[in-house]
């Protein structure tokens, strides 16, 4: 297993770079421009010069390399600087800047990381409480009201979008009732437990779209994953031997069911990290998804490769997390 | 001015007793949410929309427009006029007087260097200043002495208010930037994100693409202005939700550009929290024609002169039956509301220029455009399109994407099916759209289809430059990597003529005669469909007062008058 | 569990035993019988309800339910119920294909990489490489390149459709290529699969026969999941201008044009929100009965 992991480690690397030319030669190639939504009062020979002083003259090879020297030697000596307050060499090292706010994007990421974590981390979260006994539930007892119910729920949690539920919401708590603010204040600072509870009331909308669909998704995965193993001749066996009931499906079955359901889990953190684009729109959260549909649509390269490359390397660690976890909660799987 | 002012302060505190809006500060928070959220507070740097109209709560220019379009000192005793002598004879320089005793938000004086600084700052080659055009011409900017600066132009000037006016060229301080020049302009992310200014807020917390927080200048020139202690500019989210906030839960006292269903916004006002405002400024919805032929099959010379007329939009009496196919009034209802009129002209506003010689359009009339094209030729095919000598009326529409586009699409795909001409519609990103990537087929300026609908405008209220861009030499091109803005490919050397002559005439009236020919030479000749004459929408809570909206300038431009009320 | 009698019935085909179980299962049939109402329903429903989807009849805007337009009318006063009728055909079929698509190429990855050793690490990071690509820019790359061909191959319509079937199948595989090659490394180590190794079974077979049909579960699952994925990653494409033309009604879309119009004319947001709640929730159904009816464990008892 140890040799496995290290293994897996060692070859991330070549992949990641690899991935990352990828997505540079992606954006680079995609035809949306930087200068694309200035108001049309800006001349098309301004609008050249804006794009030379983005260095977008410069070959792609130049540039990707230029990233590269940035991304992966300028900031974490940054980081390095100012964690330990030194200075190494001269201290005046170019970022990976974005081209729309001329900022580190390092920055930025670490500006909407609270909001994202805090809505996006808690609905996944929840939804995964919820989904696993229902999940669980759902299949002990298969067609019975329950069951039908829940999957009737789940679907429509999951087939209808969140721009549709998220408005939904709005337009019955916030407009009717008045109960929830309908922007998520982003400078709201938890200092008492007034403040508390308004962080509290501002994430419940935004949270319980994003949770439903998640529960939705999990709670399927754990349904068919408790109906297999629920039919497996280890269950028989195990009430033959006269184990209760209870033991049989929440130690024997659900541990085994839980298998495949903890790869669905471990491989949906990087999108919490992601954010969620439509939802934080919604919601004007202004987090991490926020901020990846804007340096899209304002063909923000820098920007845009370093967050969908920061999301490559979770992606890629997560996989492998999943991969480790799938060789410790089944011991007949081997890698080796 | 300032005594009046506080005469006026004093009339409003005397007339609302308690609410004493009188001093500054008296009137507590305000929330402003734009849908698109700031990126900078510095307009050199990001022209967009939302970024000058942030930053102009921050920095100011010298003289900004009133909401009827007319200049107004802003940080200078008078506006340079040739009568005055602010401007020289011969129209190469203006000279601009500062007005005593303005200060910077950290409290040092304002001064001509300053606005030299301004100057040279966006004129520096390697900076990429996004408002470099304000400074054509521009060959020298100086100062006489702390309080006087004198710009040189490189030819004569008839409107030489392009530096330093409006909203998109305000002045930076000198002290702040003077690290900033050139390259090194985009790595000053502090003085980006929180320039000192003249005006009444300055920046506490900037949150790039999210929130600003702001508080009253100590140091604003109006000592009982702004009314407001702290401010808080929102973005994000979409113009539907931004209207929803103030007119439905009042959780914001000011949104901006609520571009949306005319019937939704006026259910939203009818909550009773808020009030639309809209104003007319010179963006006009229109169509593009494209004279050159845009089959793929040319290759490289597609949509060029080289490569050929169009096979069909060369005939005007094709254009013109297009033209008066369209029910203007209904697009401007259906699409606008209160913010869109019927227009045939692409140059609609300020009044002095418009024209009234093409009203023929603002009817529909169905019989008469099939009249004019029967007559010109076009007979209906068994699949009920016109067509001659093989040449079928079949027409690519395309634009970029937004609902209002879309439906006006739809209905105008279905107008012209009456008369017997097939549209296929296309809508494309509008980063694509707009954005002018070379290898992109989908631009605007490549204009790879029949007909392109955007819309046009330009900012302050001379049409010189933009009534240019309809010469040959704008005709985008391979040869100029299809930079222009001559998107029909439009060629009159008539046309050229009046172009020149507008740039050498002076005299007010006389130039409003040449624009106005101008126009009405591009619409008899129909290089262009113009729609619907746009204006901005906005909202404000019922609480708020004081808002004026100025279409020609910032929206923002007198965020120091709002009170509570 | 298997009734002696039925070891003397004459041979039959394992599909009619599939097909027996799939009857009694009350869900499915319910749910397959709504999906071919459904597809029945957008099929010849526009032969029968003739008014054009996209006739503007503008003095009819907002309209709520009536006589003349059951489901009400839009902004534009487009007629509602045969909009949702076009739209239905656009969105299942890009539904169904995308999701066969992405299901197909799923399968077929997780199966070669759970089963083949040797093919595990680098299929694995090809799943790694999509699942960190961006769509957007993705689908902004394959419209640049590809539109103008296939509208010139195949019309502006079906040009559009081939693309965006494409961009959604090739971004939507990753889940159930990861989720099938979890549950292939585990089925590896059964007895009845080092069983079948030992007798000598060709990886072909072995794979059809005693892999796929014990993989079904999770498949069944992506699948349902995956058309109501297509269907709702269509509308976004739609809303950011990447979809089809406007002109082209699809049950996505027209959930999106009418969210706004909530307050306003509430009827005409329902109708669409239903037709793809259903249309998923018989989806899975179907899924649930055929995964049942593939178990061989649960098949006939």
């Amino acid at each position: 297993m140890l040799n496995y992991t290290i293994r897996r480690l060692l070859f991330t690397i070549p992949t990641l770079l690899f991935i990352s030319f990828i997505i540079f030669l992606l954006l680079d190639l995609a035809p949306n421009d930087p200068t694309g939504n200035l108001p049309m009062t800006i001349t098309p020979d301004v609008r050249e010069k804006i794009r030379e002083s983005l260095g977008l003259g410069q070959p792609i090879h130049i540039r990707y390399f230029k990233w590269c020297v940035q991304f992966f030697v300028n900031e974490p000596l940054n980081i390095v600087e100012q964690y330990f307050d030194i200075t190494i060499g001269q201290g005046d090292r170019l970022r990976v800047s974005s081209w729309s706010t001329r900022s580190p994007v390092g920055d930025l990421i670490a500006e909407r990381m609270p909001q994202t974590l805090w809505v996006v981390g808690m609905s996944y979260v929840i939804g995964i409480l919820i989904a696993v006994p229902i999940g669980v539930y759902s299949a002990y007892r298969q067609y019975s009201w329950f069951d039908q119910t829940g999957t009737f729920v789940s679907m429509v949690g999951f087939s209808v979008p969140t721009f549709f539920t998220g408005v939904l919401m709005i337009v019955i708590f916030s407009v009717y009732l008045g109960w929830f603010p309908s922007k998520y204040d982003t400078l709201h600072v938890v200092t008492d437990w007034e403040s508390f509870v308004f962080q509290v009331r501002q994430s419940i909308m935004p949270v319980s779209v994003l949770a439903l669909f998640n529960a939705s998704t999990i709670s399927r995965f754990m349904r068919a994953s408790m109906l297999d193993n629920l039919n497996q001749d280890y269950v028989r066996t195990a009430r033959a031997k006269g184990m209760t009931e209870r033991i049989v499906v929440l130690v024997h079955v659900l541990r085994n069911s839980l298998i495949p359901v903890v790869t669905v889990i471990a491989l949906g953190i990087p999108q919490v990290f992601g954010g969620a684009i439509i939802t934080e729109q919604v919601f004007s959260i202004n987090g991490l998804g926020a901020l990846l549909i804007q340096g899209i649509q304002g063909a923000d390269i820098p920007l845009v490769q370093t967050l969908t490359f920061i999301f490559a390397v979770l992606i890629v660690f997560f996989n492998l997390i999943a991969d480790i976890l799938y060789g410790i909660l089944d011991p007949r799987i081997r890698y080796d | 001015m300032r005594m009046k002012s506080i005469l006026i302060g004093a009339a409003a505190a005397l007339a609302l007793a308690p609410a004493a809006n009188a001093g500054r500060g008296d009137a507590g928070h305000v929330n402003i949410i734009y849908w698109q959220a700031a990126s900078i507070l510095n307009p050199f740097l990001s022209g967009g929309t939302k970024d000058v109209e942030s930053s102009s709560m921050v920095i100011e220019p010298l003289a900004r427009y009133d909401e009827n379009g007319n200049m107004v000192p802003w940080l200078v005793t008078e506006i340079p006029t040739v009568a005055n002598g602010g401007v020289s004879e011969d129209l190469t320089s203006i000279t601009w007087k500062i007005s005593p005793g303005i200060l910077w938000s950290d409290g040092s004086p304002f001064t001509s260097a300053d606005v030299v600084f301004t100057a040279d700052y966006c004129m520096d080659e390697t900076g990429g200043c996004q408002q470099l055009a304000k400074f054509s011409d521009v060959t020298n900017v100086e100062a006489l002495d702390d309080l006087t600066v004198k710009v040189t132009f490189g030819k004569p000037k008839p409107f030489p208010y392009g530096p330093f006016v409006g909203g998109e060229s305000p002045i930076i301080q000198k002290a702040q930037f003077a690290d900033c020049m050139g390259a090194k302009a985009p790595e000053c992310t502090e003085q980006n994100f929180g320039p000192h200014g003249t005006g009444p807020f300055r920046v506490t917390e900037f949150r790039a693409n999210d929130v600003i927080s702001m508080e009253a200048n100590p140091h604003y020139r109006d000592p009982n202005k702004p009314a407001f202690a702290t401010l808080t500019f929102k973005g994000g989210g979409d113009a539907a939700a931004a209207a929803r906030s103030v007119l439905e839960t009042a959780e914001f006292d000011y949104a901006w550009n609520l571009q949306i269903d005319p019937a939704i916004l006026t259910q939203m006002a009818g909550a009773g929290k808020g009030t639309v405002v809209s104003a007319f400024g010179t963006g006009v919805e229109r169509m593009m024609v494209n004279l050159t032929n845009p089959d793929a099959a040319l290759g490289d010379k597609r949509s060029t002169v080289e490569g050929g007329p169009h096979p069909f939009l060369t005939d005007a009496a094709v254009r013109r039956a297009l033209s008066i196919a369209i029910d203007r009034n209904t697009l401007a209802e259906v699409g606008y509301g209160a913010a869109g009129k019927a227009t045939c002209n692409v140059l609609p506003a300020p009044a002095i220029y418009a024209s009234t010689a093409n009203d023929e359009c603002l009817v529909q009339d169905i019989a008469k455009a099939n009249a004019i094209l029967d007559e010109a030729g076009w007979a209906v095919g068994s699949d009920g399109v016109r067509a001659k000598d093989g040449v079928r009326l079949s027409i690519l529409y395309q634009t970029s994407t937004n609902a209002v586009r879309q439906d006006t699409q739809a209905l105008v795909k279905q107008w012209w099916s009456e008369i017997g001409v097939e549209t296929e519609l296309k809508n494309i990103s509008a980063s694509v759209f707009f954005g002018g990537d070379q290898s992109s087929p989908d631009t605007f300026q490549k204009h790879f289809s029949d007909i392109e609908m955007y819309t046009n405008l330009f900012n302050g209220t001379d049409p010189e430059a933009y009534m240019n861009s309809w010469t040959c030499a704008e005709i985008p091109n391979p040869g100029n990597n299809w930079l222009g803005s001559n998107m029909p490919r439009y060629c009159n050397p008539a046309y050229d003529a009046l172009s020149a002559e507008l740039s050498g005439t002076a005299d007010i009236d006389e130039r409003a005669r040449i624009a106005k020919a101008m126009n009405d030479m591009l619409m008899q000749e129909g290089a262009m469909i113009p729609l619907v004459h746009r204006g901005r929408v906005s909202a404000h809570s019922n609480t708020l007062g004081g808002v004026v909206l100025n279409t020609w300038d910032s929206e923002l431009w007198n965020v120091a008058d709002w009170t509570r009320n | 569990m298997t009734d002696v009698t039925s070891d003397i019935r004459p041979a039959r085909s394992q599909w009619a035993d599939v097909w027996d179980q799939f009857k009694t299962h009350r869900g499915a049939v319910m749910g397959m019988g709504f999906f071919v109402f459904v597809c029945l329903l957008v099929a010849i429903g526009p032969y029968l309800w003739t008014l054009d989807p996209n006739f503007i009849d503008i003095r009819a805007k907002n309209q709520s339910p009536s006589m003349l337009h059951p489901l009400g009318t839009d902004q534009l006063g487009r007629d509602t119920f045969s909009q949702v009728l076009a739209g239905g055909r656009v969105s299942l079929l890009v539904g169904v294909v995308a999701m066969a698509l992405s299901l197909l190429l799923g399968t077929f990855i997780g199966v070669l990489a759970g089963y083949f050793k040797r093919l595990d690490g680098a299929l694995m990071r090809l799943t790694d490489l999509f699942l960190a690509l961006p769509l957007l820019p993705l689908l902004l790359v394959m419209i640049m390149l590809f539109r103008d061909t296939l509208r010139a191959a195949f019309g502006p319509e079906t040009g559009i459709f081939l693309l965006i079937v494409f961009a959604i199948g090739i971004t939507s595989w990753m889940n159930t290529a990861r989720i099938v090659r979890g549950d292939v490394l585990a089925l590896k180590e059964q007895e009845f699969v080092l069983a079948a190794q030992s007798i000598g079974t060709p990886p072909y077979r072995m794979i059809m026969r005693h892999i796929i049909p014990n993989v079904m579960s999770p498949i069944m699952v992506s699948a349902t999941l995956g058309i109501a994925n297509a269907i709702i990653t269509e509308s976004a494409l739609s809303f950011l201008g990447l979809g089809f033309p406007s002109d082209f009604p699809t049950w996505g879309r027209l959930l999106f044009d009418s969210t706004n119009f909530m307050t306003l004319n509430p009827e005409r947001v329902i109708w669409p929100g239903l037709a793809i709640s259903l249309t998923v929730l018989s989806v899975n159904y179907m899924g649930d009965g055929l995964r049942d009816a593939l178990d061989p464990r649960i098949r006939g008892r």
